[in-house]
């Protein structure tokens, strides 16, 4: 078994072999998304809670998706319509979902650690869809796929995380996984957002763009989370913009077969220009679609189901 | 001659440590409550026979009997036991230390208004068990004591309930709203023997002035909770490797520092009496050693939880136990039977927060150089459900009385950093003398009859169930502890004694008993 975790909950304590097995498996679902039918009965009669105590569209759309691909029934809840806003603690929230026979939570928190917290008190199965800044696995495991996919293997490269480390949940997704997979992590933005002590996760930490993104084959842009960063952070997203946006000049002097990646939302205009993030080195939309079948390969195997293993890419579809 | 058993003086006095809220007591019988009863029992005389006498307020380190009469040590050295009347109590402390009452300057007992995390009866047991004769309870209570009618209120559930001494500690801040200064000298006259506003700090540079020029009018000791809110706004755990990695909001250690450097600027210039609480960082430590140097009135308490854990803490059992976990453990443990806990345990979380490996060795040198001259817990019980959600949602604190003394012999006597008489220093001289306390922290004649007996190698673990204080958020449960008070005596009174040693002396000293001493014995 390649697979024998009863939850998702960061990228951190996966293994390389895990990580691999989660790789392999959503190759196979991209496949069933490409059919006509592009439904599986694995998660057939199981219930499926997006349990999103913050507000997400697209990941939870993701994962709702992936579960009705399952053919699993899905439920969603949000935090503005529910018993949270009376009160009641997550502990309690979710054990009541539990009564009710659900199978998988789905968790998007804003505090760090909630899934874990969750994981420990509940016996269904808990995935983590982004836990403040600690770690936003399955988009760590979306971004690799994507790199695998159109640079072949991960060992080796060159990755440059450009804009707002700190509270960037898919930063810290995306360092775990690289480093375990072998490549080189570049973090670069100002001092406040890319703070010096992420070089103890082995990256190497720079605010000079240039030098970062230089000899990249690949730059993750984070979404500048303007809405989440106090006043003091940076004087302006003009001034961001100007310093560390990514436009067709900036392009010109990168590797040609760089890749664009950026988790979504884009601010268009301030982390990147749209004629790049609609550029033909960009990935984003691939990413999103990607995205979908990581989620189907994460619900898959914590349900205990087979991994593909990388010989044989269509068998979990069969 | 022959020594009276301890057991029935133990049993006649009410005293083994009773309560209802957690069960059955440690022998296993119920019980009620019959806290304080003690206190309504004429006085009576107690002969402390035989222990290594460690009391530094007379650099006295020494094999000899002690005498408490009428709640007053009334005689130390060889000739007490004859000056005992034939009455009086006995307790064999041979092999054991016998020291002043510990002294814990820094204990949320929570009454009023939070009776529900701990009250004066559970506290003052928490601390009966912990080896503690006196407290000082912090004002953060609801509501706040921050008038004289609320120390008059505590002092009397004190005498109705208490176990063990209890000091007022008053706000300096009317409500601890930091706006406006409380009533420093009707507090003072009720009773209080510091002000601090612990739980928050005073942001207003001028209040904070104002505050200790006020302060020397009463030669009160002012006491501060170092926190600069601009600097740690939401912060939950120390900023660095781990708060990084594991994505929760940084409390930078210059958060602290900004405001331990405030008041050191502070005092020299009114000349009041400033003291840091629950000092945490290593650059606090810095500017607490330079101000003292300087002949400065400042001075810093640290606890157990900050010179024992580290950030690693927070990333789950695993990561501390193979990093920083090294350094705390007793040698001849195996790695195996370690205490588990996992990431975001919010048993972990505190404020100020458990930092990084190097300030927890500055804050070891800094109690073994003297920098820091007082130990205390910063006891601060919350409820179950409380602790139990999410990282950020929970409150910050933790219970320390009942394992402060353990943790502090391992991490500094058995880490061989400080000898016990310099380490006793730190729990009974360091804080009566910032306090003011008369009576306290000596063994001399005339003294009060507090006295702590503990063994510094007893082997023991913390469990959960035998807890005393009301409430269960430790993160030292099932930890490997060396060291463990054995009998905690208030005004001559065994208000606290070891069950398990209690019952094993007995039998040993029956066997001890010789025929012709046996005569000799009161039945």
């Amino acid at each position: 078994m390649l697979w024998t975790r009863k939850d998702l909950l960061d990228l951190q304590s996966l293994s390389v072999e895990e990580i691999t097995a989660v790789l392999d498996t959503a190759r196979a679902f991209r496949a069933v998304g490409e059919r006509t039918i592009k439904k599986v009965p694995a998660l057939r009669g199981k219930t499926v809670i997006n349990l999103f105590i913050e507000p997400s569209t697209r990941t939870r759309i993701s994962f709702e998706l992936a579960a009705q691909r399952l053919s699993a029934d899905v439920i969603n809840f949000t935090a503005e319509a529910s018993s949270l806003k009376k009160g009641e603690t997550l502990k309690d929230t979710a054990r009541n979902l539990e009564a009710l026979n659900a199978d998988f939570i789905i968790i998007r928190h804003s505090a760090a650690g909630a899934p874990h917290f969750l994981a420990r008190v509940l016996n269904a199965h808990v995935v983590n869809a982004g836990d403040g800044a600690h770690e936003h696995p399955t988009q760590g495991l979306l971004d690799i796929f994507t790199m695998r996919e159109k640079k072949g293997s991960l060992q080796g490269l060159r990755v440059t995380i450009l804009g707002d480390i700190l509270y960037s949940r898919v930063a810290r997704s995306n360092i775990w996984a690289l480093r375990k997979m072998g490549a080189h992590i570049t973090l670069c933005g100002p001092p406040t957002l890319v703070p010096r002590i992420f070089e103890q996760m082995e990256c190497r930490v720079t605010s000079d763009l240039e030098e970062a993104i230089a000899d990249a084959d690949v730059i993750n842009l984070l979404r500048i989370q303007h809405e989440r960063q106090r006043k003091t952070m940076f004087p302006s997203l003009a001034e961001y913009s100007s310093l560390f946006g990514i436009n067709r000049a900036r392009l010109a002097a990168t590797k040609p077969d760089v890749l664009i990646m950026h988790p979504g939302p884009i601010n268009r205009g301030v982390e990147v220009d749209s004629e790049v993030a609609d550029g033909e080195r960009s990935v984003i939309l691939e990413q999103v679609t990607n995205g979908l079948a990581i989620r189907m390969a994460a619900l898959y195997l914590v349900n205990g189901g087979q991994a593909a293993s990388t010989e044989t890419p269509e068998q979990a579809a069969a | 001659m022959g020594i009276e058993p301890t057991w029935p003086a133990w049993k006649a006095g009410a005293l083994p440590l009773s309560y209802t809220r957690n069960g059955p007591d440690h022998t296993g019988r119920a019980c009620v409550v019959k806290s304080g009863a003690y206190k309504l029992r004429p006085m009576n005389s107690l002969l402390l026979l035989q222990g290594r006498v460690i009391d530094p307020s007379q650099g006295l380190d020494a094999v000899t009997d002690i005498l408490i009469r009428d709640g007053k040590v009334a005689a130390l050295g060889e000739g007490a036991a004859a000056q005992a009347p034939p009455d009086a109590d006995r307790f064999d402390a041979t092999g054991r230390i016998v020291c002043p009452g510990l002294i814990d300057l820094h204990v949320h007992l929570r009454e009023p208004g939070q009776s529900s995390k701990e009250t004066i009866a559970t506290g003052t047991a928490a601390a009966a068990k912990g080896g503690f004769t006196s407290v000082v309870c912090m004002p953060n209570t609801v509501p706040p004591i921050d008038s004289p009618s609320t120390v008059a209120l505590v002092h009397e559930r004190v005498a109705s309930e208490g176990r063990v001494n209890v000091y007022v500690a008053g706000a300096i801040s009317k409500g601890l709203a930091g706006e406006e200064l409380g009533p420093m000298g009707s507090l003072k006259r009720a009773g209080v023997v510091a002000v601090t506003d612990d739980g928050h700090c005073i942001q207003n540079n001028e209040l904070m002035r104002h505050a200790l020029e006020y302060s020397t009018m009463f030669d009160l000791l002012v006491m501060d909770h170092c926190q600069d809110y601009s600097i740690v706004t939401d912060g939950v755990a120390h900023e660095g490797y781990y708060s990084a990695m594991l994505g929760l909001r940084g409390w930078p250690a210059a958060g602290e520092e900004l405001i331990v450097a405030r008041n050191i600027l502070l005092a020299e210039r009114t000349g009041a009496r400033v003291h840091c609480q629950h000092i945490s960082s290593a650059g606090s430590v810095r500017l607490l050693r330079k101000a003292r140097e300087q002949g400065l009135p400042v001075s810093g308490e640290a606890c157990p939880h900050h010179f024992t854990l580290t950030d690693a803490a927070l990333a789950g059992s695993d990561e501390f136990w193979r990093k920083d976990g090294q350094a705390v453990l007793i040698s001849g443990k195996s790695s195996s039977a370690l205490p588990f806990w996992p990431a975001y345990d919010t048993h972990v979380k505190m404020n100020p927060p458990i930092r990084a490996a190097a300030d927890r060795e500055a804050l070891l040198e800094a109690l073994a150089d003297g920098t820091i001259e007082v130990i205390s817990s910063d006891h601060a019980p919350h409820c179950n459900y409380e602790k139990d959600v999410e990282f950020d949602d929970a409150p910050f604190g933790i219970t320390g009385l009942e394992t402060e003394l353990a943790l502090s012999l391992m991490q500094l006597y058995h880490a061989k950093r400080l000898g016990l008489s310099e380490l006793i220093a730190r729990f009974t001289t360091g804080p009566a003398r910032l306090l003011k306390l008369t009576g306290k922290a000596s063994l001399k004649p005339g003294s009060d009859g507090d006295v702590t007996v503990f063994d510094p190698d007893v082997e023991w673990e913390f469990h959960r169930e035998d807890t005393a204080g009301k409430s269960c958020n430790s993160p030292f449960y099932g930890w490997p502890m060396k060291g463990k008070a054995l009998a905690t005596i208030v005004a001559g009174r065994i208000v606290w004694r070891d069950p398990d040693r209690a019952a094993s002396e007995s039998i040993q000293q029956q066997n001890q008993t010789n025929p012709t001493s046996r005569k000799n014995k009161k039945i």
